[in-house]
């Protein structure tokens, strides 16, 4: 229990590490947003601004061998758990040193050496796979745990109910953690499911389930810490659900009709950074000078990634019919 | 050549290829439904079925159920895991009990097992095997009789085998179970019970490598899977008047073999493709073009095509048999070919 309990009280450290990581997060997707709508980025690019709390909260309780599957709003979760500002910017730029050297782009950034099986274009298609890795985490007889990050439109994908049931039955240590923003694309959660809390279909799986307030870091992580034991020391999945909600539309461009701007702004009085920082501020963890510090570093580390992403060479032609098989 | 050669059947041969392959390599599971069969019944239960066809019967006994591992039915998720698994360092061998039901995981082959060496740039690797069974002539009906590997064979990324004895049951298991890429590995319901030599201990048959059933000179069959017995009845048949055909059995559909192909083709200036998948955009189709594009100066006839109709497999038994290739088709095609001045 004492390391339980330790989870559930984050150090200074820690608390810091989830500012400066949300922080950071931030203005990565921001620079991302901002390069997208003046030309120099294309594609189909989700940004992550106003769930920070989320990847954060949970990957501050993961170890670097534990596993994580994403989503198409990936990258939050990429920086959470670990992976490098440069290759991944230089991935969204389709350039030779991105992750992925160019052939996956936002939607496929993985890391296999720090544990991040990959975004994923399909609603859904990270569950299964995340079983999977804690099946072979199973087997080769390792504490590792797998994290699945889902949206709210990914609970009604027949995956969804495969996956927490197969977790379930094989007693799989996977943490699915659904990121509730309130919309499936354009389409909201009230019309779309009939339930209030998505954690009660954690019931129809005899799996624990439980809702916190995404936007809450310090709620998130304790509730993740919970979960992470249950599944590190017991093998037990837990269905981990975020209330939390996206300031942008659905993708970089969505001018999100489907929504009021007195919506958007409510949220954004609740912001997940705001709320840290002011905690942090009075309890005398961080100072005017170093929320200033966290926030330059932040920055210029952005700015080095595009740097880098601009001025690292396009693929050759050769790139595109490489890594389609091993050998054939 | 050996003294006395064993013989296996073709379940058999693939069981024996998945022992071998579990006990060299710990990181082999087995995950599907009824892999065992008898999960959460009665303890002695336990093997009460080794797989749908009884091709994994017994190997739970040796290994546990931590690595022959039955699954509630739930295809996007088990076929799903195993790709995950995969990706983390397992050589999982999964079982889509029948090709026809692909529909309900096909996302986790063609987004997931074929693409991620791709989106990742190299850096993951998806060693899976994905067994399942293929052929008409059970009488079970449209869904559960399909041989739609041509499916498979379109998309970059997987790999297809499709062997026709149980020497290359073994070979090609363990062949796949040991590639490094998503192996779909095809077995004919109708084949199971068939028999053949099968050499104890290990042996693995490369991946793109056809096989010459048969050695001729005046047309060249190339069949798939079951249709190669067939193909070769057809042979036996034209052999007795005077026609001597080339049987070749592909063997591998994804990378295939097309130097073997072109090779017999250039030799007897005549293509016969005997194939139980349907004919649009199949793999008759794509063998033919090959041919075509490739060797077009060294054929004497157009290009044959025998396959089913495009049409679905019927339930009755008779409409059934009429529905398959049958030798009486190929011999007749083979007449054709021989007689006919060229076109």
């Amino acid at each position: 229990m004492t390391s339980m309990q330790a989870q559930r009280r984050p150090d200074k450290e820690k608390l810091r590490w989830m500012y400066s990581q949300m922080v950071l997060i931030r203005t990565f997707e921001e620079r991302v947003q901002q390069d997208y709508m003046s030309g120099k980025l294309v594609g189909a690019i989700h940004v992550y601004v106003g769930e920070e709390a989320v990847a954060v909260g949970v990957c501050g309780q993961l170890r670097k061998d534990d596993y994580v599957t994403s989503t198409h709003r990936g990258h939050g979760h990429c920086i959470a758990k670990g992976l490098d500002l440069r290759r991944m910017m230089a991935e969204l730029y389709g350039k030779v040193d991105g992750q992925c050297r160019g052939k996956g782009g936002s939607m496929h950034l993985c890391d296999l050496e720090r544990g991040m099986l990959g975004a994923n274009g399909i609603v859904s298609a990270g569950l299964p796979l995340a079983c999977g890795a804690a099946l072979s985490a199973n087997l080769r007889h390792t504490d590792q745990v797998a994290v699945a990050f889902l949206g709210d439109g990914a609970s009604n994908a027949g995956a969804f109910h495969e996956s927490l049931n197969l977790a379930a039955v094989l007693k799989l240590p996977v943490v699915f953690v659904l990121e509730n923003n309130g919309y499936a694309d354009a389409t909201h959660i009230r019309y779309a499911a009939r339930v209030t809390n998505l954690a009660d279909r954690a019931a129809g799986y005899g799996i624990p389930g439980v809702t916190v307030d995404g936007m809450d870091v310090l709620a998130v992580h304790e509730a993740a810490g919970e979960a992470v034991a249950r599944a590190r020391s017991m093998r037990t999945p837990t269905l981990l659900e975020c209330k939390t909600y996206r300031y942008y539309g659905h993708y970089v461009g969505d001018a999100g009709q489907y929504r009021s701007k007195e919506e958007v702004e409510a949220y954004r009085q609740k912001d997940c950074i705001s709320q840290l920082e002011q905690r942090l501020l009075q309890e005398g963890i961080l100072s005017e000078g170093t929320r200033r510090e966290y926030r330059e570093q932040a920055t210029e580390a952005v700015e080095d990634a595009v740097r880098f992403a601009q001025n690292s060479p396009i693929p050759g032609p050769e790139v595109g019919l490489e890594d389609v098989y091993v050998r054939y | 050549m050996t003294e006395k050669e064993r013989t296996l059947t073709y379940r058999q041969a693939i069981n024996e290829g998945l022992r071998l392959a579990m006990r060299e390599d710990p990181t082999v599971i087995l995950i599907g439904e009824d892999q065992a069969g008898g999960a959460g019944c009665d303890p002695g239960l336990r093997d009460a079925w080794g797989g749908p066809f009884g091709v994994t019967k017994g190997l739970i006994g040796e290994f546990g159920p931590e690595r022959v591992i039955d699954t509630p039915i739930s295809e996007m998720a088990f076929i799903g895991a195993a790709v995950g698994a995969a990706m983390t360092g397992l050589r999982p061998v999964t079982d889509l009990m029948y090709i026809s039901f692909v529909g309900v995981c096909l996302e986790q082959i063609l987004n997931q097992a074929a693409k991620a060496r791709y989106m990742s740039g190299g850096r993951v690797s998806v060693p899976v095997t994905i067994r399942t069974t293929t052929g008409a002539g059970m009488g079970v009906g449209a869904q559960h009789s399909d041989s739609i590997y041509s499916l498979f064979v379109h998309i970059p990324g997987l790999k297809v085998v499709a062997p026709t004895t149980p020497y290359d049951a073994k070979g090609l298991l363990l062949a796949a179970v040991r590639d490094d890429d998503p192996v779909i590995f095809v077995e004919n319901k109708m084949l199971y019970n068939t028999r053949g030599p099968v050499p104890e201990g290990d042996y693995s048959i490369p991946l793109g490598k056809a096989d010459v059933r048969r050695q001729g000179v005046d047309v060249t069959m190339v069949a798939i899977s079951r249709m190669v017995l067939v193909a070769l009845e057809a042979a036996s048949a034209l052999e007795k008047e005077g026609c001597s055909a080339e049987v070749i059995d592909a063997r591998s559909l994804s990378p295939l073999d097309t130097e073997t192909i072109l090779a017999s083709v250039k030799k007897t200036g005549r293509l016969i493709v005997v194939d139980e998948d349907y004919p649009q955009c199949g793999m008759a189709s794509e063998i033919a073009a090959e041919v075509s594009s490739r060797a077009f100066r060294y054929l004497k006839q157009p290009v044959q095509r025998i396959t089913p109709p495009h049409a679905h497999v019927p339930f009755s038994p008779v409409l059934e048999q009429c529905y398959l290739p049958d030798a009486r088709r190929i011999v007749e095609c083979a007449q054709g070919l021989m007689t006919k001045t060229a076109t």
